[in-house]
């Protein structure tokens, strides 16, 4: 895999080019994107013309971004103006945004040549991406098994070598879970740090869009980029962007990491083998391990999968068949919504609003959204008091490393407990990332999450550079 | 918390959300969803009382843009997405029917 710091240093200075490097990645792309299936579409004539022009721009001496080049492929929920944005759904199959996302604007500013759009289980709602509608995203290491979700296809283009980047969604780990299980690197920054206009919403309380790259320092770089206060987004924190990749090489030493004492069970035994590998790794490198307890997080699932299908259920209530994406005609207005959903949505989208309906409507309202908003606080202050005592913790980022095809499809509770680590950070707003670290006993990647809290991404990328060195 | 959810209960929601879900699907989906009702459960030891709501993750105020004037979408651009558009405006089927 090229190094997303590396291309661009190679066509700023000339010894390549944009177009070679592009070249390079469509040709990949060729080789092997049917068997994996990681795009919902390929741009790769914008792609050609838009390496031309950074080309020429180096030529005529003008200035180029910081992400000069550079192949980035974009999960299929960001707008993308012209370009057909489908979010892995019938319901929407053939839209074309009549605007780009915040993100999309600013890496085309930043000169990046975006590759194509990436697959994901349909409007993210899923841990495999098996729940797409244009079937599957296999993962490069290994085809029998899944990439992860709900950014499979973004993990897979960058762990494939399709691109050098790749932006995801997380709304409950659906970066960092696919990075670990396709071995990149993959961050969810603090809610509010990187704009969610044109990303189409799921739960907009947890949305956040972040990099997968194949190091910590190109995750760093795309982020600085990415990073930033964006008036289109009213959840947007009003902060300039914090310098990471200034930090890379602070290390970890005097640094206090936290090893959760009550860590929700279920986690299988190498995967807590290589954790405990990676405490070692930071006491090796000066850092303290101090023992925290988050006795709330066992309940994180259950305030999970009540807010955020309730905030799906509102946000989905927009695919109606009136202003965008298909249409089944009908009779009158209402039998037209119906018939438009039914044949629109797919079944776990289904199962999302359904829920999300119940836990929000009369009767239910206190019994289950309204607990799930205390429970929420309850996670939150549990961080709160932890961070007190520690600079970063580090848990697994998934409980098992890559798993087969179907195993957990039947069972939609079984696919839920794919994000028991990643979800806290979701509820709490907080930062976390993914970094490799070793494998498991069936040789793929197991991934270790740095959690850190509110803004503290430099603390975050300092433990995962260092996680990085000692990998 | 409240007890196993019915199918007619399922059927019910599935009307708020505009989903029309066959008898078969409504089943399915019942026995889903109090699978996953009874797993929530878990919540219901703790003492909620004194706990305040949480809606999203950081303290911010609303905030209003300046009252002027900016680009806004082009309005022949978005409607050329809908499903169907006449006269500027998005066409929908007759909204007074037969099956409210």
């Amino acid at each position: 895999m090229q190094k997303l710091v590396e291309i661009v240093a190679g066509v700023t200075s000339g010894s390549t080019t944009a177009t070679a490097v592009v070249e390079e990645h469509l040709a990949r792309i060729k080789v092997r994107e049917a068997e994996i299936h990681a795009f919902n579409l390929v741009t790769a004539d914008q792609a050609r013309k838009d390496a031309a022009k950074i080309d020429e721009d180096v030529k005529a001496g003008k200035a180029v971004g910081a992400l000069a080049g550079v192949p980035i492929a974009l999960k299929d929920n960001m707008c993308t103006r012209g370009v057909e944005t489908t979010c892995s759904s019938k319901i929407l199959q053939g839209w074309k945004p009549p605007y780009d996302a915040t993100v999309v604007t600013k890496l085309r500013n930043a000169g990046a040549v975006i590759v194509g759009k990436t697959n994901l289980d349909e409007f993210a709602m899923g841990s495999s991406t098996e729940n797409s509608a244009f079937g599957p995203t296999r993962n490069p290491l290994d085809v029998s098994r899944v990439p992860g979700g709900s950014s499979g296809g973004s993990a897979a283009a960058v762990s494939a070598g399709f691109a050098a980047a790749s932006l995801g969604s997380d709304t409950g780990g659906s970066i960092r879970q696919p990075a670990a299980l396709c071995g990149v690197v993959g961050v969810k920054p603090t809610y509010g740090t990187v704009s969610r206009y044109g990303l189409v919403a799921f739960a907009s309380s947890l949305d956040q869009i972040g990099p997968f790259t194949s190091d910590v320092r190109d995750a760093a770089t795309l982020l600085e980029v990415i990073s930033g206060h964006d008036p289109m987004d009213s959840t947007s924190i009003p902060q300039p962007a914090a310098s990471l990749v200034s930090v890379l090489d602070q290390g970890v030493k005097g640094m206090r990491i936290g090893r959760v004492t009550d860590l929700p069970e279920g986690c299988e035994p190498d995967v807590l083998a290589r954790l405990e590998a990676a405490f070692d790794a930071m006491r090796n490198a000066g850092a303290t391990i101090v023992d925290v307890k988050l006795p709330s997080l066992q309940y994180c699932l259950t305030a999970y999968y009540l807010i955020a299908p309730a905030e799906a259920s509102s946000n989905l209530a927009r695919y109606d068949g009136v202003r965008y994406g298909n249409r089944v005609d009908a009779a009158d207005l209402n039998a037209m919504y119906a018939a438009t959903r039914e044949s629109g949505f797919g079944e776990e989208v289904k199962r999302r609003i359904m829920l999300g309906t119940y836990a929000l409507s009369a009767g239910y309202f206190d019994a289950y959204y309204g607990k799930a908003l205390k429970v929420r606080r309850l996670i939150s202050d549990d961080f709160a008091r932890a961070y007190k005592d520690v600079d970063a913790i580090l848990t697994p980022t998934s409980p098992s490393t890559a798993f087969k095809f179907g195993s957990k499809t039947d069972n939609p509770l079984a696919m839920y407990l794919c994000d028991v680590f990643t979800i806290p950070t979701n509820l709490a707003g907080h930062p976390a990332m993914s970094v490799p670290f070793g494998v498991g006993s069936d040789s793929m990647p197991v991934g270790i999450q740095v959690l850190a809290t509110t803004m503290g991404e430099q603390a975050m990328f300092k433990v995962a550079a260092e996680l990085e060195r000692a990998s | 918390m409240s007890e196993s959810i019915s199918k007619e209960t399922v059927v019910k929601v599935s009307r708020l959300a505009r989903l029309s879900l066959t008898p078969e699907q409504a089943e399915k989906m019942t026995s889903q969803l109090a699978g996953m009702l009874e797993h929530f459960r878990d919540i219901d030891a703790l003492d909620l009382s004194d706990i305040e709501p949480m809606t999203q993750p950081y303290p911010l105020k609303n905030v209003m843009r300046e009252d002027v004037e900016a680009k806004s979408l082009d309005r022949q651009e978005v409607l050329d997405q809908a499903p169907a558009a006449e006269s500027g405006r998005f066409r929908v089927p007759p909204t007074i029917g037969f099956d409210v």
